[in-house]
């Protein structure tokens, strides 16, 4: 049977619809394919402004005439789009009464992180008792940020209340057709987040998704987008250490910043979704556009810990264009089995004395492959521009592949790029050293492995830090045998 | 403590160790000479559970029971240290996490609690004074850029902090001037107790001047074929190994 926008119409009438993202209303998923008509649906469906519709249907027209890329170093049995539904409830969990009937397997990943028992309730789904709820603590945290004038909502939210902020920034570091998934995700965009931090705040508090745990089933189509006004600072976090069992094959996120001037938006990101059984079956295509804008003597900071998902294409960048401004990305991106990372990114140098670092570690386990792919581009006008990489492989077995391709553009001579890069190996010998003073093979592993990583791991806030420490551990359990 | 019996054992293809018997008791303190490929390393990998090497006869007991089915690690709970002749460097993993991770696998081996920090801190600082190590030496990563006297001392300051029964010194007079090899050679006498035991591996007589041992064995192409007391070594160093080895052809 056809679905019709009438239909659309009078299921947003009956139901309730408070955030987009957070919704226990059933049957809430389009047929299959994708047209003009779908992409007015759901802008229709979300009750989008005109504007919004319009951006969208533009999006739409410029992705049909692009191609899926084919450079990366990846291979996978491409998405048919038309056989893909572009809206269905964000998070189709199974909903339980109590832990005893969620798998048990589950329970040993979040008991092994150190994740509490409500928040393990929370991630698999058992319907929470209102008194443990963190619903107090929600409002207390929306209250503090009130205050100081932020504002943290899902950007579908900020459409409605906000349309002047999302209007103008939305789009101006991710063009709706800079590149093919980009274009995809500016036409279906499901959800996301957007926050705003006004001139001169200090947020005092770092921004994480863990405040919004509930609502956390990340739709197919994420965007978000952070703005930090003249000399404010903000550290977002995202993701979740825990492991999301998420059935969408295909993610296509898009993530702004927007750093003016003398602002800082540091950006923690930890991703851990299904990578797919050990024989490569299943798992996530993660093809995500990451990009940051920073204006005078502004500074995005990257962090990224990277241990899901079958395929993953990111390459979270900076565009330094105000004169000053500062460029970092730390990364650690863990395969395992039959997982593919291409992974890396764009330092694109506009602005005078602009400084850039980048410190990429890989870590390659299985029958993994693992690639870093970065630009260091320096423009003409951008005076004693300055940049660190790093790129450091560690592998682990003889059946895994570690790859680096950086691409160094420089324009101006005045500037500076340094780029070092190491491969290494787990050896045996490390491994007898360690069990040979009483450290078990595992243990041994998650040891030599947490060292590689150090530098990376301590750009991290430091709770979130010692998750993705575990986290590593357990992405790599039983890969050496 | 230790007890080795007809031990045959060797890798792949290759025999390398061909019927081996040592007796080792608390507080004694032995030392095992030998050319170049007589088997010294072997033995000591084998007694600490290296995988490659296969034990193809024979049995290794330690406190009366065989330890030939344990894991590395198991053995090292059980109390089988083995100082390295070549320590192995793990980068970005400081010198007191590695020692603080060891002790507390050893503890949990054992259903203990990890060791509470402040205990842990203060023996620290009592171990790197008796083996006079600079404390900034300990945050620094293992074994990365150590000149070859830190890495032996590394290792003794390991065995000190982990009180093993049986300690097994391979080759860790090797790559140490004289001042290196006095610090260390006084840090393992200070850990000798009536209830520990050492055994020495050594190609030279050098180290046997600072650590005396009480029984001297010369192993041979996988045989141990002359055992004797510390003058034993003093002989060896004078007439060299061929003399032991014309000795078993006569």
């Amino acid at each position: 049977m056809a679905y019709t926008e009438d239909d659309l119409e009078k299921e947003l009438a009956t139901k309730e619809y408070k955030y987009g993202f957070y919704t226990d209303i059933e049957s809430e998923t389009f047929p299959n394919g994708l047209n003009e008509d779908v992409v007015r649906a759901i802008s229709l469906k979300k009750g989008e402004p005109e504007w919004m519709t319009d951006w969208r249907i533009e999006a739409f027209r410029y992705w049909q005439t692009m191609e899926e890329p084919e450079w990366a170093n990846v291979h996978y049995a491409k998405p048919d789009f038309q056989n893909i539904s572009y809206y269905s409830a964000p998070s189709k969990k199974p909903k339980y009464d109590s832990l005893d009937e969620v798998d048990p397997e589950l329970l040993d990943t979040f008991k092994r992180l150190g994740i509490s028992l409500d928040e393990q309730k929370k991630l698999a789904g058992v319907a929470v008792d209102v008194v443990m709820d963190s619903v107090s603590v929600t409002t207390t945290f929306k209250k503090t940020l009130a205050e100081k004038g932020i504002i943290f909502c899902s950007i579908s939210e900020a459409i409605k209340e906000h349309p002047e902020l999302v209007k103008k920034y939305i789009g101006s570091v991710v063009p709706q057709k800079d590149n093919f998934y980009a274009a995809l995700n500016s036409a279906v965009f499901s959800d996301g987040s957007f926050c705003y931090i006004p001139k001169g705040v200090r947020c005092p508090m770092e921004l994480s998704t863990y405040f919004r745990i509930n609502q956390a089933g990340t739709g197919q189509f994420e965007r978000t987008l952070v703005v930090a006004d003249a000399g404010s600072y903000v550290s977002y976090l995202e993701g979740c250490t825990a492991p999301s069992r998420d059935e969408n094959q295909l993610h296509a996120a898009v993530v702004e910043l927007i750093a003016l001037d003398d602002a800082e938006i540091k950006y923690s990101t930890v991703q851990n979704w299904y990578p797919g059984n050990d024989q490569g079956k299943g798992g996530v295509y993660n093809f995500v556009t990451k990009r940051g804008l920073c204006e005078k003597n502004a500074k995005i900071s990257w962090t990224q810990v990277e241990t899901g998902s079958a395929v993953t294409w990111k390459y979270p960048s900076c565009i330094l264009k105000g004169d000053n401004s500062i460029g970092e990305f730390y990364s650690i991106a863990v395969t395992n089995n039959f997982q593919q990372a291409d992974t890396g990114t764009k330092m694109i140098h506009i602005g005078k004395n602009t400084k850039s670092t980048i410190i990429s570690k890989g870590i390659s386990a299985g029958q993994s492959q693992n690639s870093y792919r970065g630009l260091v581009q320096i423009n003409s006008r951008a005076e004693n521009a300055r940049n660190f990489s790093q790129c450091d492989s560690l592998l682990m077995g003889n059946k895994c592949g570690a790859h680096t391709f950086p691409y160094i553009e420089a324009k101006n001579k005045t500037a500076r790029v340094e780029h070092e890069a190491t491969t290494s190996k787990i050896g045996e010998d490390q491994i007898f050293y360690c069990n040979q003073r009483g450290i078990d093979t595992e243990k041994a592993i998650a040891l030599i492995v947490n060292g590689f990583s150090k530098e990376v791991l301590n750009k991290l806030p430091m709770e979130f830090a010692v998750e993705a420490q575990k986290l590593l551990e357990i992405s790599l359990e039983g890969s050496v045998g | 403590m230790l007890e080795i019996k007809n031990l045959n054992a060797g890798i792949e293809d290759k025999d390398i160790l061909k019927g081996i018997d040592l007796k080792v008791n608390a507080g004694e303190v032995h030392a095992i000479m030998g050319p170049n490929g007589s088997g010294k390393s072997t033995l000591s990998s084998v007694v600490a559970g290296k995988e490659e090497y296969e034990v193809t006869g024979g049995d290794i007991l330690f406190e009366n029971e065989s330890i030939l089915e344990l894991d590395a690690e198991e053995r090292a709970h059980k109390g089988v240290f083995l100082s390295f002749q070549y320590p192995v460097e793990i980068p970005g993993v400081s010198v007191t996490n590695f020692i603080k991770t060891a002790i507390n696998e050893t503890r949990k081996a054992k259903g203990l609690e990890d060791m509470p920090a402040s205990d842990m801190l203060k023996m620290i600082r009592e171990k790197s004074e008796l083996l006079e190590i600079d404390r900034k030496f300990l945050s620094r990563s293992l074994n990365e850029g150590f000149s070859g006297g830190e890495k032996k001392r590394n290792e003794i300051f390991q065995m000190a902090m982990l009180e093993p029964k049986l300690a097994i010194l391979d080759e860790t007079d090797s790559g140490l001037d004289i001042d290196a090899l006095r610090i260390v050679s006084n840090g393992v006498n200070k850990l000798r107790s009536k209830d520990n035991a050492v055994i020495v591996i050594t190609h030279y007589q050098r180290l046997l001047e600072y650590i005396v041992p009480d029984f001297v064995h010369v192993l041979v192409d996988g045989k141990i074929v002359k055992s004797g007391g510390k003058e034993l070594a003093l002989e060896l160093e004078e007439k060299g190994y061929d003399w032991v080895k014309a000795e078993l052809t006569a």
